[in-house]
């Protein structure tokens, strides 16, 4: 009787306990992806079910499966055009060849192809840019937060710079930087033409304040003890911020960071449509004016895989931060 | 060099700017230490004894008198001062090993990289902690990373040590260990310590002088007391032992009877409650 009574409470918590785990899991499995996938379906049907309803001067808005038809018809006509740049210089080997055998001191020439760019060489041209802008901002906002993290003197002297020039959006600089530019990067055969030159200085200016800002907070909110350390230790001063600030600033460097690169990549569509720089914000401008039935569903298009690759730097940030932090039980968002 | 002279502190006084005028947290402190003696000092909480260190260390500048140490000025840290932390202050992103082998570097004092090596582990050893050299500190107790910052102390083959309540965070099986070995490894390279303690019996099992402070604001030395007891000390003989109990009554009189302080009973039991989590860690790790 005792026997059966205990059997059964075993099993019960027995049961209770695999129910438990199993429910663990399902819940994982539904925050992980069950529930976004049904968010991303959400979503579609809603934009499908308005989009019919909104009438445009160019056509109806477009809903998911123009956007898709749309998408692929890009990905098309990019293939079409490496097809007839391939076929171009095969072209121009042929003949060079031909020409060079007719006559032995014959020079080739060589041109370059110049089709219109596509969409996935603009989404390229973006992406360059955006890396080129970033890079330039965080190699001079990283060592300068830390000089103002470390002297009271140096913040002092540069918070005023920093405070006014923090909220100036981007378009405002694009007509200064674009004189200037013009005025200053002049030689005959330039490395980079001067219409990336201005993006990329339009990002970097935008994304110099996040990482400077985060980087002199970080470094000022060092752990106090931790400085008596390098001090006991007499450290120098670069031994000081190799082994003690940097570490310890890291993830408020890299919040800093993760900021910048987002706000430089929102600033470079914005500026690239504003000056008719090539990239994606070109893209979209240029589909805006040529205003086919097409135009909206190719604008979107454009939109989401603006979006995607946001989201896409910010995680590749994060991985980064991952292997450089030196702490590792933290959680990443 | 005169022995008696090693470590003086002259007529030190502290002044800190405050919104309200200058506070005087110390006055007048005079202070003769020998080589090789151990120090306790001894006060209620915020009476100033963190502030003695401090100038000792250097990290505070003394706003009167000074500090001379072998006849040399004390005006900035170094490591032949080094100080034992009350928070361990081991750096988080370094293993044990490497938490050590920073201050051996930065004393290396001729060594090459064998011989730095060697001394890394001798002094992980000294402490008891060779077992854990490759741990990060995040990965192991405070009583260990206790004895780290000790051991890092140590490399630095201070002529000073300095330790500002340095088992205060710890559960009293922890810190009675941490105290023999703390007693064996001052008989064994006879360094002068100074050590802040709130701990009655702590400070008169290991000192030779126990120096009691007055409550603040304005605090100074109130008595010096000799801790004539011969050495070695074995805390277990000592409880019976008259001389052991007449010094502890002598440093309690002074605390609870001529410097009766209330209202800091509190404030010290919010410390010592932050603490606890330190002493679940430690209690876990010693099962
Ligand atoms: N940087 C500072 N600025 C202003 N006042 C300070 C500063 N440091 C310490 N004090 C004051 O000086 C007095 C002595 O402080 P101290 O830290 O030396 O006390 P303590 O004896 O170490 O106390 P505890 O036992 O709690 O550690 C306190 O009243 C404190 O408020
Ligand atoms: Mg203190």
């Amino acid at each position: 009787m005792i026997d059966s009574t205990n059997t059964s409470n075993v099993s019960s918590i027995f049961s209770n306990v695999k129910s438990k785990f199993s429910g663990e899991k399902m819940n994982k499995l539904a925050m992980s992806f069950i529930l976004p996938a049904l968010g991303l379906a959400f979503f579609v049907l809603l934009w499908s079910l308005v989009a019919k309803n909104i009438d445009t001067s160019l056509g109806q808005f477009p809903g998911p499966s123009q956007v898709a038809s749309q998408a692929s018809a890009l990905w098309q006509e990019h293939k079409a055009e490496s097809e007839k740049a391939e076929a171009f210089y095969k072209r121009q080997e042929d003949r060079n060849a031909k020409r060079l055998a007719q006559d032995p001191s014959y020079e080739p020439k060589v041109r370059v192809y110049t089709g219109a760019p596509t969409f996935f060489a603009q989404i390229w041209t973006s992406l360059y840019t955006v890396s080129v802008g970033f890079v330039l901002a965080s190699i001079i906002a990283v060592p300068l937060g830390i000089a103002c993290g470390l002297s009271k003197s140096v913040y002092a002297a540069l918070n005023p710079i920093i405070q006014i020039f923090k909220p100036v959006s981007p378009l405002a600089w694009l007509p200064l930087v674009t004189m200037v530019v013009s005025a200053v990067y002049v030689s005959d055969d330039p490395l980079f033409s001067k219409s990336f030159v201005t993006s990329a200085f339009t990002v970097a200016l935008c994304c110099l304040w996040p990482t400077l800002i985060n980087t002199a907070v970080g470094v000022s909110s060092i752990d106090k003890d931790l400085i008596n350390v390098s001090k006991v230790l007499r450290l120098k001063p670069l031994a000081h911020v190799i082994t003690i600030v940097l570490p310890s600033s890291i993830p408020m460097i890299f919040t800093g960071l993760r900021l910048s690169l987002g706000i430089g990549w929102m600033v470079l569509i914005a500026a690239e449509m504003l000056a008719q720089n090539p990239g994606l914000g070109k893209f979209v401008w240029d589909e805006f004016q040529n205003g086919s039935s097409n135009s909206l569903a190719r604008i979107m298009v454009a939109v989401i895989t603006i979006g995607i690759i946001g989201f896409l730097l910010d995680r590749l940030m994060l991985l980064l931060q991952q292997k450089v932090s030196w702490d590792k039980s933290v959680e990443l968002r | 060099m005169d022995i008696d002279n090693h470590l003086e502190l002259t007529q030190v006084g502290m002044k800190f700017p405050t919104p309200k005028g200058d506070f005087v947290a110390l006055t007048d402190v005079n202070l003769r230490i020998k080589k090789g003696e151990f120090i306790s000092l001894i006060g209620h909480s915020g009476c100033g004894k963190s502030t003695v260190l401090n100038v000792v260390a250097g990290l505070y500048k003394a706003t009167d008198g000074g500090v001379i140490l072998d006849n040399t000025e004390v005006n900035e840290p170094g490591p032949e001062r080094a100080v034992v932390f009350q928070n361990h202050s081991l750096l988080p992103w370094l293993s044990v090993y490497k938490n050590v082998e920073l201050a051996v570097k930065q004393t290396r004092q001729g060594r090459n990289k064998a011989e730095m090596r060697a001394w890394v582990e001798h002094n992980l050893e000294l402490v008891h902690m060779t077992h854990a050299k490759d741990k990060l500190p995040s990965e192991i107790s405070g009583g260990m990373k206790q004895r780290v910052g000790i051991a890092r102390a140590l490399a630095m083959e201070p002529k000073v040590l300095l330790m500002d309540e340095p088992f205060g965070a710890l559960d009293a099986l922890t810190r009675a260990h941490l105290q023999d070995s703390l007693m064996e490894i001052h008989a064994e390279l006879g360094n002068t310590v100074i050590m802040i303690t709130h701990d009655v019996d702590e400070a008169v099992l290991l000192s030779d002088r126990i120096v009691m402070m007055t409550n603040g604001p304005s605090a100074t030395i109130g008595e010096i007391l000799d801790v004539d007891l011969p050495r070695p000390r074995n805390r277990i003989t000592l409880a019976d032992d008259p001389a052991y109990n007449h010094c502890r009554h002598e440093v309690l009189s002074f605390l609870y009877e001529k410097q009766r302080k209330v209202e800091n009973v509190a404030d010290h039991q919010k410390k010592r409650e932050s603490a606890t989590e330190e002493k679940a860690k430690d209690a876990s790790s010693a099962a």
